[in-house]
């Protein structure tokens, strides 16, 4: 057992899996040598050289694509897009190319290989270097997209995203790097297309991705000092889709708040709600409602930004109102 | 290089100056080339150009659904450089793929197939004319998203190295792909990671219909731009097969023996329209004729004649070859369309389609 925080667990399973694969390798921008700019990926250029963790030039386009080559000739690949936000210079290539490679050559090629990118707000950096872009990914048929909240999962889900024979999509939560955890000994596994149900409960089910589920598990302690009992539940994995558990947990609660980062339109909350609506409609107590950032780019004043972003007072104050 | 335009928005066409084909090059007979070699690639380039003018055919027929892009005129490019790699090489190619394809050594037949959108299709019907793949043949992808594929070879190549073989990665483009970002972070990257790839840009002097000399700002699109990645401004007569090999083969040597990558531009002509049933209107017709009368093909018969191979073997060569074609129209004629299940497979590596559970 050892306490690391989210930081030091992207790095850790990382580690873990060049030490499993001699093949394994990473490239990106500053990543080497500067141990990346978030400070993710210190220690590996120590441990596994220069050949296998490479810096790149500022080419997003270069670096998904000599990923995706690689990854396609035997070599799988951790390429690192260091906002989420520049995966706009390079969505050809994720979108495109990596995502379809597969499929539309008839099952030919394999793109065995992981995007991970910092992702999401809070830290005052303004429409260009905040945003939360998961649903970007999940609507591209082809990726698997993962969004881990604490340590452990970025671990375990690290681990599952490289040994995963499709590309991956791994969102890192800037605002949660600090955060810390517990990290049991051993090698640690997790499995893609499984939500956690991180508290139970049975007045309503609140669901939440990476920085969401600390706020919405805030909200919910607060709820239950109302004595409304709220079930959080962390997607974890958004393709694929737990909908096994998101299901069971709102026919049993009859209620759904979604907690979504995204600005409003086609949040990932949104497939969330629909599949709801069709599957379990008649288990319903009450309408679903959705907490997203509003539609508006993300603004850099600390008191707007935090206006912008789902916080747990939103959360609270949302549920009181609607369950009240 | 002209940007001069009889009024806004329109180019004029009469005030571009001509871009005549190179003459023929005697001297490329001289050049060491095996003569099984040369006959090698006189057989390729009369199987691309057969099989591009039934895909052609088939498609004015309505069998050929939605779109294709040709390489008729331009089989030079595509036989020069398959001779100069090896089997185990990789190919990367654009939407204009089928002769990139075929000169790997995938059949003719599921290739056609693919064309028909049949189950017997090389893809399974999935990918069609623009995506034709065949990793066994080291056909890694033809790819329809202007110049991505460069950046993707690049990453083949970089497994090569990782993995210590010497095997090399070819990637074919157009000249108005050298306007794309992709391209100049293709060539950065591959310079700067020292990786065994082979940037062949085929200029065929146009766009999709723009003369890409007219939104350009060198002459020559890909060669002028070498030199500001470091590399040998490399440019060769695209319409004579044996010059093309035999830049391929230097660069070739160069990225095995682990020198890095190179570029060639390979100047060149479509004889036809972009894609489809474009008739190519927009270009000049003193053009089209200078160009057709140095047709790569009747050009490489007669330097084939004058080096000794007997008339008799290359006719031996076309009917062979119109035989295969005339099989795979066959072929891909009495194939099924692909069945309901085809449409969610293949999606994952698990063969499916699953976002959910
Ligand atoms: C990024 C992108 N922009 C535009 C297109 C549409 N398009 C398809 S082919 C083509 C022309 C490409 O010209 P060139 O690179 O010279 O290749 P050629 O078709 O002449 O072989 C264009 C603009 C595209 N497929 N991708
Ligand atoms: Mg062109």
């Amino acid at each position: 057992m050892a306490e690391l925080n989210y930081r030091e667990a992207v790095a850790h399973g990382i580690a873990q899996e060049m030490r499993r694969d001699p093949l394994l390798v990473m490239l990106g921008e500053d990543i080497a040598d500067a141990g990346g700019v978030f400070k993710t990926t210190v220690g590996l250029l120590d441990e596994f050289g220069p050949e296998r963790v490479r810096d790149t030039p500022i080419s997003e386009q270069a670096i998904i694509g000599a990923a995706a080559g690689a990854a396609m000739t035997g070599i799988p690949t951790i390429a690192e897009i260091m906002f989420s936000d520049f995966i706009a210079v390079c969505f050809d290539m994720i979108a495109n190319e990596v995502a379809k490679a597969r499929y539309m050559t008839g099952g030919q090629i394999s793109v065995p290989m992981v995007i991970r990118t910092a992702n999401g707000g809070g830290s005052r950096f303004g429409a260009q270097h905040s945003q939360s872009v998961e649903n970007w990914c999940m609507m591209i048929p082809g990726l698997k997209v993962v969004a881990p909240s604490t340590p452990v999962d970025v671990i375990g889900l690290m681990a599952a995203s490289i040994r995963d024979p499709d590309p991956v999509v791994f969102f890192e939560h800037k605002s949660l790097f600090a955060t810390k955890g517990e990290i049991p000994d051993g090698e640690i596994v997790d499995t893609l297309g499984t939500a956690a149900v991180v508290r139970q409960g049975t007045d309503c089910t609140i669901v939440a991705l990476a920085l969401m589920v600390p706020r919405a598990l805030e909200a919910a302690d607060r709820l239950a000092e109302d004595g409304i009992s709220a079930e959080v539940i962390d997607v974890r994995t958004l393709v694929p889709l737990d909908t096994e558990t998101l299901l069971g947990s709102v026919a049993k609660t009859g209620r759904l708040y979604t907690v979504e980062e995204n600005p409003r339109l086609c949040g990932w909350g949104a497939e969330i709600t629909s599949i709801v609506a069709e599957e379990v409609f008649w288990d319903l107590d009450g309408p679903i409602v959705r907490i997203t950032t509003p539609h508006v780019p993300l603004p850099s004043a600390e008191a707007l930004e935090d206006l912008a972003i789902p916080s747990a007072d939103r959360v609270y104050d949302t549920v009181v109102k609607s369950m009240g | 290089m002209s940007t001069d335009r009889a009024e806004a928005g329109r180019y004029d066409f009469a005030l571009r100056p001509p871009r005549p084909p190179a003459p023929v090059d005697h001297g490329n007979e001289d050049l060491p080339i095996p003569l099984e070699t040369r006959v090698e690639m006189y057989r390729l380039q009369q199987e691309l150009r057969q099989f591009e003018k039934r895909a052609y055919d088939l498609f004015m027929q309505n069998l050929v659904k939605g779109t294709s892009h040709l390489s008729l005129g331009q089989e030079a490019v595509a036989a020069g450089v398959a001779a100069a790699i090896r089997p185990d090489d990789y190919s990367f190619a654009t939407y204009r793929g089928h002769a990139h394809t075929l000169a790997r050594g995938v059949g003719m037949g599921p290739v056609m197939a693919e064309l028909l959108g049949r189950e017997d299709g090389l893809l399974g019907g999935k990918g069609g004319s623009m995506h034709l793949t065949s990793v066994e043949h080291g056909m890694m992808g033809s790819y329809a998203i202007v110049g991505a594929h460069l950046c993707i070879a690049n990453g083949a190549a970089w497994s090569a190295q990782i993995r210590g073989t010497d095997q090399v990665a070819v990637a074919f483009f157009g000249d108005g792909t050298t306007n794309i970002g992709a391209f100049h972070e293709a060539l950065n990257f591959a310079v700067v990671w020292k990786l065994p790839v082979i940037f062949v840009c085929e200029n065929n002097l146009y766009m999709e219909y723009t003369p890409s000399d007219f939104v350009t700002a060198v002459p020559h699109p890909a060669a002028d731009r070498a030199p500001a990645y470091g590399l040998e401004a490399v440019l060769v007569d695209g319409n004579d097969a044996d010059a093309v090999y035999e830049a391929a083969r230097k660069a070739v040597e160069l990225a095995r023996s682990g020198g890095g990558p190179s570029l060639i531009e390979a100047m060149t002509y479509r004889h036809g329209g972009h894609s489809r049933a474009d008739p190519g209107k927009y270009r000049p017709d003193g053009e089209v004729d200078a160009w057709m009368k140095r047709d790569p093909i009747p050009m490489y018969h007669q330097r084939l004649l004058r080096l000794g191979v007997a008339e008799g073997q290359l006719t031996e060569i076309q009917q062979e070859v119109a035989q295969r074609v005339d099989d795979a129209t066959e072929y891909a004629k009495a194939s099924a369309p692909p069945g309901d299940a085809a449409l969610m497979t293949d999606v994952w590596a698990d063969g499916g389609s699953a976002w959910r559970n």
